[in-house]
């Protein structure tokens, strides 16, 4: 029987010559990761395993973004505490305030993730690195820290989900608005369990940026992991930022799939998700009036410089709507940098926008941007829970970058193509 | 491994940031979060909850964010087993890795209500609401992860050299 692309990265990487689904194995990890807020849990186990180091000094790897830089002293002890442990363990891939990003979009954009990986992150975005074609899965910190130690981890091997891409995404519809569709079709659970494979005549068209974001948010319908299939585009983005020689895993043309659905890329629209669930999704016929308080761009679904990109032009020479609140956040140093150089800051500074230092922050109700009771953001990222980013009694609707400009200049939830008076 | 106590009953998708609220975790201190488990969803949470008392859950339960803290605090609220029709599968690995029972048994989810005495036989898969006298049938762990749980978690696991 045929198999999978996740269910060859995961054969191989637990030496064996074939895998099904629902079959438990040990595989060996190229990478393990934790941030500021699942780290210190993992440190904590990983000191009962009487263990002198990490498996391996290059593949274990920290990044502070949650609550960094240091919310409140408590945040400062969990950052310690991880500094501290890399220091001691040697850790060469920990990145602190100053080298720091949103993990995410750091991890790709520094070259520590390449095709055909097997990466675990205490971190449920963690699947956002299927994008390179590697299997990647959020774990809890007790995974984390047993990874650390012994470079293995235990999965249960997932069946899957095959989706078929085809057509063009047309413009000002992004990677963002593929996943509040799909999510929207199938549900918080629609993929629990499984692996959501992409692949399709319709992936040529779609960017790095783009699958990044669709695979970020596989989770987000319960998913075990997210995975594209390795083509040039892949291939010239590893290769770019410095990664490990790409190993290509192709699914089996007879392998086996629960289900396949077909998305045509042409049809998708700028698409919102209403409270309280990823899984409400609407498109602008069924969208009235809805006022809003924040708006928030960045996170590791959206604050990649493609994001900063369509934002600022839909942004550029117009002003934020009156009593609208309107926080950019580009993920990693270097987006900052980038999108300093190209003017895209003067853009959002310029149109009443503030520009934060790299975080998750808001996203998860950290800092930098809490609701208060009866408030209502736009944001892209990607949950929308209750009491997500602030009170319990506030609002959250995912969108696009594009949707979130487009609303941060009306004070409105908008449509980027009425906005930029976009013919369809 | 027998579990009896009350029951606390909640619905579908049942998140992780409900559990415990991304504003307290800024802390890894199992009472600390347990004073706060379950705040935004259900306040009364921490004041009943006793000793031994059992969650159930329709599906979906403890979906989102891979946060450990979520069935940390549930576990040193002093929840002794969770009962839901689905769990999201982070949360699913967490528990077992932790040492928290878990069983999915949307039958037994269906048949017991808010408040009632529940016993569970993890052994034999067998779920008794005492209150009714309803009986139900569970899928048993497989070997793999019961060999985790009966060694008190995957550290012990490996701190045993069960797992190399």
């Amino acid at each position: 029987m045929g198999m999978t692309m996740t269910q060859k990265i995961l054969a191989g990487h637990a030496g064996l010559e074939t895998v099904q689904a629902g079959q438990l194995i040990l595989a060996s990890l190229d990478l393990v990761l934790g941030n500021d807020i699942t780290s210190p849990v993992a440190i904590k186990e990983f000191s009962k395993l009487n263990k002198d180091g990490v498996f391996d000094k290059e593949k274990v790897t920290m990044v502070m973004d949650h609550f960094a830089p240091n919310k409140d002293i408590k945040a400062a002890e969990q950052c310690k505490m991880c500094r501290d442990f890399c220091g001691e363990k040697e850790v060469v891939h920990f990145y602190d305030v100053g080298k720091m990003g949103i993990e995410h979009a750091l991890l790709p954009e520094q070259g520590l993730v390449t095709s055909g990986n097997v990466v675990i992150g205490a971190d449920s975005h963690t699947c956002t690195y299927g994008a390179l074609g590697a299997f990647s899965t959020g774990v809890g910190s007790t995974d984390m820290a047993c990874g650390m130690a012994i470079g293995k981890a235990w999965f249960k091997v997932p069946s899957a989900i095959k989706f078929n891409l085809t057509g063009k995404l047309r413009k000002y519809v992004s990677g963002k608005d593929v996943i509040l569709h799909i999510i929207g079709q199938i549900g918080v659970d629609g993929a629990l369990y499984r692996s959501m494979e992409f692949t399709g005549e319709g992936l040529s068209s779609l960017s790095m940026s783009d699958r990044l974001c669709i695979a970020n948010m596989a989770i987000e319908a319960g998913a075990k992991n997210g995975i594209f299939e390795v083509d040039d585009i892949t291939l010239e983005y590893v290769k770019a930022h410095g990664a490990k020689e790409p190993v290509v895993y192709k699914a089996d043309e007879d392998a086996v799939y629960d289900e396949v659905i077909d998305i045509n890329l042409s049809e998708i629209e700028p698409t919102v998700s209403f409270p309280h669930l990823p899984e409400n999704a609407k498109t602008f016929k069924e969208i009235g009036d809805i006022k809003i308080n924040q708006v928030v761009i960045g996170s590791c679904t959206n604050g990649r410089l493609e994001d900063l990109q369509e934002s600022a032009e839909i942004m550029k020479g117009k002003k934020c709507a009156d009593g609208v609140r309107v926080i950019v956040i580009p993920a990693t140093q270097k987006i900052y940098l980038e999108a300093m150089e190209q003017g895209l800051l003067k853009i959002f500074i310029e149109s009443g926008a503030v520009v934060s230092t790299p975080t998750c922050g808001p996203c998860l109700g950290g800092h930098m941007g809490i609701l208060t009771k009866g408030e209502r953001a736009v944001a892209t990222t990607n949950r929308n829970f209750v009491g997500r980013m602030g009170h319990v009694e506030s609002e959250v609707y995912l969108a696009s970058p594009a949707v979130a400009a487009a609303s941060a200049i009306t004070g409105k939830i908008s449509s980027p193509w009425e906005v930029m008076n976009y013919e369809v | 491994m027998k579990y009896e106590g009350k029951v606390i009953k909640y619905g579908d998708n049942v998140d992780t940031d409900v559990i415990i609220p991304a504003r307290y975790l800024n802390t890894s201190d199992h009472a600390e979060l347990a004073s706060h488990c379950m705040e935004d969803l259900d306040k009364t949470f921490v004041t009943r909850v006793q000793q031994g008392d059992i969650i159930t859950a329709g599906f979906n339960f403890g979906c989102g964010s891979s946060r450990e803290h979520a069935p940390i605090a549930i576990k040193a609220s002093g929840i002794s087993l969770v009962i839901a029709k689905s769990f999201a599968r982070i949360f699913y690995r967490n528990s077992i890795n932790i040492g928290l029972a878990i069983v999915e048994c949307p039958e037994a989810v269906a048949g017991i209500s808010e408040g009632d005495k529940v016993e569970a036989d993890m052994d034999n898969g067998i779920i008794r609401n005492l209150t009714t006298g309803k009986e139900y049938k569970t899928a048993p762990f497989p070997e793999f992860v019961q060999k985790i749980i009966e060694n008190g978690g995957l550290i012990n696991s490996i701190a045993e050299g069960i797992i190399k």
